[in-house]
């Protein structure tokens, strides 16, 4: 009983989330465009989240860099070090960690954002004020962090790769231009267009789920809490479903 | 005024004596749930009706389907002449515009400051005006509530009753025709309750609206309601003035005046 109600409940909400991202779509075009909301969701949502993203990976490449050292010592390719930690930084390890220290920082806050506005008729005020709440809230968060996250993993791979350079050195000594040609040498167009491209998908969902859970905030500051707590949980859970997805599509297109 | 200019001519001339309002046979349901069944009432140019009921008695689900927030199941709802739920959202965005909402929660807009809350709906409404313009209403909306000094201020900042004010402030600053009160003295200490009502009673004098207010609390109705409507189990269970209610033997009616 309690299983069928479940399925009923995760169906409903499949539905519903559909529809959210349907509307999306179909107001995406539509003017009018809130080009100065966009712009200002572009400064908190990307610019705001850059010393944080910046800063765990720094951690992230100097962390992987030494753990990885004594494993690659073992079998006489230390060498390697950092052509492996790049490809994995760019491959994989830098997109889908930003993305997901995004969805707890972004994600929770446009969340509980729009569940507060909701439980306090903000948005309903906005509406009878002449504005599509819908287009000055939802469209613009969800596209500001669609265009925002693959910049910040841009920004995060090479911040990881200084990390990583740094890794490198506390045991060796590689110079700095000696450690760049590795690293770009092991690196292929069929490495870094797939993350970039993936980004994009990890941005949108971090933002639609944001938004979907926030606009229908219910039961009060209890739910508003709720709904960043379920923005947090369920893009976390897409992000990895959308790489695993990328993956077999890099697989199928040969770009492995 | 700038602003009148700007707004006038944009919906159907009146009938002189006709309502400003008139919401007929509305019924609203939440799946079995049946809010509204056949309420009706009328609101007539400087008139304040207090529609009164119980908590969950559907008042405010009434005064979300005049603004057209809410559709209606059936029934119709005029505003100045136009059929609120029939209209598309550049119509209804137009008729918004002669319709003040004060809301029960106030809605100001955290992020906002005062100046930025008072300016989003002048902005919004595609009102062509100039920032000099725009800072006299949102000067002159504030200083009608008493807060010109709050303007830089954020809403967190304010008590209840000045974020009260300020919503207020909101809802006049684009001068309308008539005026929504969704239980503007909730949540209110009575003496604070006392003064937000007699600013409503003020701002009626100043800008000749038309006010339809959903309240229970007495003292609102007392002071302000030219015309009382008891919304009971979503209809019009009795209508009248304030002096005719009170000496109803009803003891429905009697549960609220006593």
């Amino acid at each position: 009983m309690l299983r069928s109600q479940n399925w009923k409940q995760f169906l409903e909400e499949t539905g519903a989330l559909s529809r959210f991202t349907s509307r999306l779509f179909s107001q995406w075009f539509r003017p009018q465009y809130e080009i100065s909301e966009f712009l200002r969701q572009c400064f908190v949502i990307g610019y705001k989240s850059l010393p944080l993203v910046m800063l765990t990976a720094f951690i992230m490449g100097l962390v992987l860099t030494m753990q990885i050292r004594p494993f690659l010592v073992d079998y006489g390719v230390e060498s390697q070090l950092p052509a492996m930690v790049g490809i994995a930084i760019v491959r994989e390890i830098g997109p889908v960690i930003t993305a997901l220290i995004f969805a707890g920082k972004i994600g929770s806050s446009i969340g509980a954002e729009l569940g507060s506005m909701k439980v306090t008729e903000q948005i309903d005020a906005m509406e009878v004020s002449g504005t599509n709440p819908f287009k000055y809230l939802v469209v613009t968060r969800v596209l500001a962090a669609t265009f925002t996250l693959p910049l910040l993993v841009m920004l995060a791979d090479a911040v990881a790769l200084y990390g990583t350079y740094l890794g490198v050195n506390i045991r060796s000594t590689t110079s700095f231009g000696l450690f760049w040609t590795q690293v770009f040498g092991s690196l292929s167009f069929g490495d870094v267009l797939p993350a970039f491209v993936k980004s994009f998908f990890f941005g949108f969902a971090v933002g639609i789920v944001g938004c979907y859970k926030g606009y229908h905030s219910k039961k009060g500051t209890e739910g508003v809490g709720r709904s960043a707590n379920s923005a947090v949980v369920l893009s976390s859970i897409l992000i990895f479903i959308i790489d695993l997805i990328a993956v077999q599509i890099t697989d199928v297109l040969g770009l492995n | 005024m700038a602003l009148q200019e700007e707004t006038a001519g944009t919906s159907r001339v009146l009938q002189k004596g006709a309502p400003v309002l008139s919401v007929q046979h509305l019924c609203k349901s939440f799946g079995s749930h049946t809010v509204l069944n056949d309420f009706c009432v009328e609101l007539y140019e400087g008139e304040n009706v207090v529609v009164l009921g119980k908590s969950g008695s559907g008042k405010s689900v009434l005064i979300k389907c005049i603004i057209g927030l809410l559709k209606p199941d059936s029934g119709s709802i005029t505003v100045l002449g136009e059929d609120i739920p029939s209209l598309n959202d550049e119509a209804l965005d137009t008729i918004r515009m002669k319709i003040g909402f004060l809301f029960q929660s106030n809605a100001l807009y955290d992020s906002m400051t005062v100046r930025q809350n008072l300016e989003f709906p002048l902005r919004r409404h595609s009102i062509n005006l100039g920032q000099e313009q725009v800072d006299q209403l949102v000067h002159d909306a504030l200083d009608d509530v008493g807060l010109a000094h709050t303007m830089d201020m954020m809403p967190a900042e304010l008590s209840g009753g000045m974020r009260k004010r300020v919503a207020l402030a909101r809802t006049l600053i684009l001068k309308p025709s008539i005026i929504l009160y969704d239980e503007p003295t909730t949540g209110l200490d009575p003496i604070t309750s006392r003064e937000i009502i007699q600013l409503i009673k003020n701002v009626q004098q100043k800008y000749h609206a038309a006010s339809l207010i959903i309240s229970h609390d007495m003292d609102c109705v007392r002071m302000v309601a030219d015309r009382v409507v008891m919304l009971i189990e979503g209809r019009n269970y009795r209508e009248g003035s304030y002096g005719a209610m009170i000496s109803e033997k009803d003891p429905l009616i009697k549960a609220f005046f006593e």
